[in-house]
């Protein structure tokens, strides 16, 4: 796996094509975590409790706004390719994966201004 | 004063180095008369591929300054970096020596993909009318200027990644062909690109578009195969 | 990544375009400084609707990211496709597994 030796690397497609991978990994190592933490009440309510509580912290918080990103941008960035792959060809490719990206970082930026 | 270039060419197999030459720069040069003079003049133990000289045949491509081009219609004006010019084998082939690659894989992929007409009928029937405004022959015309320079497969990460990917250039001919209602092979041919490193490995990256020399889309023809080996795979048209 | 395969990721992401809008919009309402677990619960508990939209949530991510993930090992790792496969089911397995108890560690009354 060789990265940074090619010019091509710089085209937006191939940086859309690395930020859904990129995000798809993450999430893939998110979600057995995210599992786990709502399989605490199990035990009922308050192991639940003590980890919500943990999560009002500032820093947990700016995570979880990461992860709505993450889960944002490769979600509309597979919707692109669904559409690209389903309907006819349209040539805007680059402009639609910018505005997947924009609109997942304004949704992830508005969920910060909430919680924090 | 004279302005000179600094040109590193590759010199060796998989293994080997860059070498620098020193060429001047002149008006209106391509970056395959860069590479000429060096064999000529300067070192004829230099291995480079070229025929044409015209931007028809696709044979000079190389990998120049990062990027896969035809050298001879590539002005070393609008390339040349600081001075300096870089150049290398295509990526994602084996090197024979120096600026010349085995293009061998990259036509097995083609016969792979079932890249080649199947006739349907023979010289004693009526020849068939194809009205060229028709949805099919244009989507077959639009994907038909192939000249199976290699630049694409070069270019393409999916290439690097995936031995087993059968390549922009490859598939983009299946799609044309699959379009061409004269070709009697599109059941073989569905078959061996919804296999294993078929049109299913393309991850739309698109660097193959950005990069053909003839303006051509693979990424748009492989959707086509896409959308194709799905209703195929879905009607059990397809052992899958 | 063969046809079949193929099939199945944009089947499952497919279903999951509308599910992670439905997740994200649950997200912006429930989510505020002081959220607690009674809040949460108070409204999951016995409720089928959250059990039938989470469960098959959780059914199509198990599918559709073990299979990414497959892809990826095929690529980016020494992997062969076949071990790629294999890893890809084992965790498939566990993300079913743990999903859905975790569904109904919400849900069940």
């Amino acid at each position: 796996m060789t990265f940074g030796r090619l010019a091509h690397r710089s085209n937006v497609l191939w940086i859309a094509a690395l930020v859904h991978r990129l995000s798809g990994i993450a999430l893939a190592i998110f979600l057995p975590l995210h599992f786990l933490t709502l399989g605490l009440a199990i035990d009922g309510e308050a192991r639940l409790e003590r980890f919500l509580r943990w999560s009002d912290a500032p820093l947990v918080k700016l995570a979880e706004g990461g992860l709505v990103f993450l889960l944002l941008v490769h979600m509309l960035g597979g919707v692109r390719l669904l559409v690209l792959e389903n309907l006819d060809w349209r040539d805007e490719q680059k402009e639609l994966a910018t505005i997947a990206a924009a609109l997942s970082a304004v949704a992830a930026f508005i969920f910060l201004a909430r919680v924090l | 004063m004279t302005e000179k270039i600094a040109v590193s060419l590759w010199r060796g197999r998989a293994q080997g180095r860059y070498q620098l030459y020193e060429v001047q720069l002149r008006e209106n040069q391509t970056v395959l008369d860069v590479v000429t003079f060096v064999q000529r003049h300067l070192d004829a133990t230099l291995a480079y591929r070229f025929a044409c000289r015209v931007g028809m045949c696709g044979s000079c491509a190389m990998t120049v300054n990062g990027r896969p081009r035809w050298t001879c219609r590539t002005h070393v004006a609008k390339v040349i970096d600081r001075g300096r010019l870089k150049i290398g084998p295509l990526e994602n082939l084996p090197v024979i020596k120096d600026l010349a690659t085995d293009m061998a894989p990259f036509f097995e992929k083609w016969q792979q993909a079932k890249g080649a007409f199947a006739p349907s009928r023979t010289r004693s029937d009526p020849i068939e009318r194809i009205p060229p405004g028709g949805a099919a022959r244009m989507a077959a015309d639009a994907a038909i200027e192939c000249i199976n320079c290699g630049i694409c497969y070069a270019a393409c990460d999916t290439v690097r990644w995936n031995a087993d990917y059968l390549g922009p250039a490859a598939l983009n001919r299946a799609w044309s062909l699959v379009n061409d209602q004269r070709d009697a092979g599109n059941p073989a041919r569905l078959a061996a690109v919804a296999a294993s490193g078929g049109c299913h490995a393309c991850h739309s990256h698109q660097s193959c578009q950005e990069h053909c020399p003839q303006a051509l889309n693979p990424t748009a023809s492989i959707a086509g195969l896409k959308r194709r080996t799905t209703l195929a795979y879905l009607r059990g048209e397809l052992k899958a | 990544m063969n046809v079949r395969l193929y099939v199945l990721q944009r089947a499952t992401a497919a279903l999951m375009a509308p599910l992670v809008l439905v997740h994200v919009a649950v997200i912006f309402y429930a989510t505020r400084q002081g959220l607690t677990a009674a809040d949460i619960l108070s409204r999951t508990r016995g409720s089928v609707l959250w059990a039938s939209v989470y469960g098959l949530f959780v059914v199509a991510v198990a599918i559709h990211g073990s299979i990414g993930v497959r892809n990826i090992l095929a690529e980016w790792s020494p992997m062969s496709e076949r071990h790629a496969g294999i890893f890809a089911i084992i965790l498939g397995c566990c993300l079913l597994a743990l999903g859905l108890r975790a569904v109904a560690a919400v849900t069940l009354p």
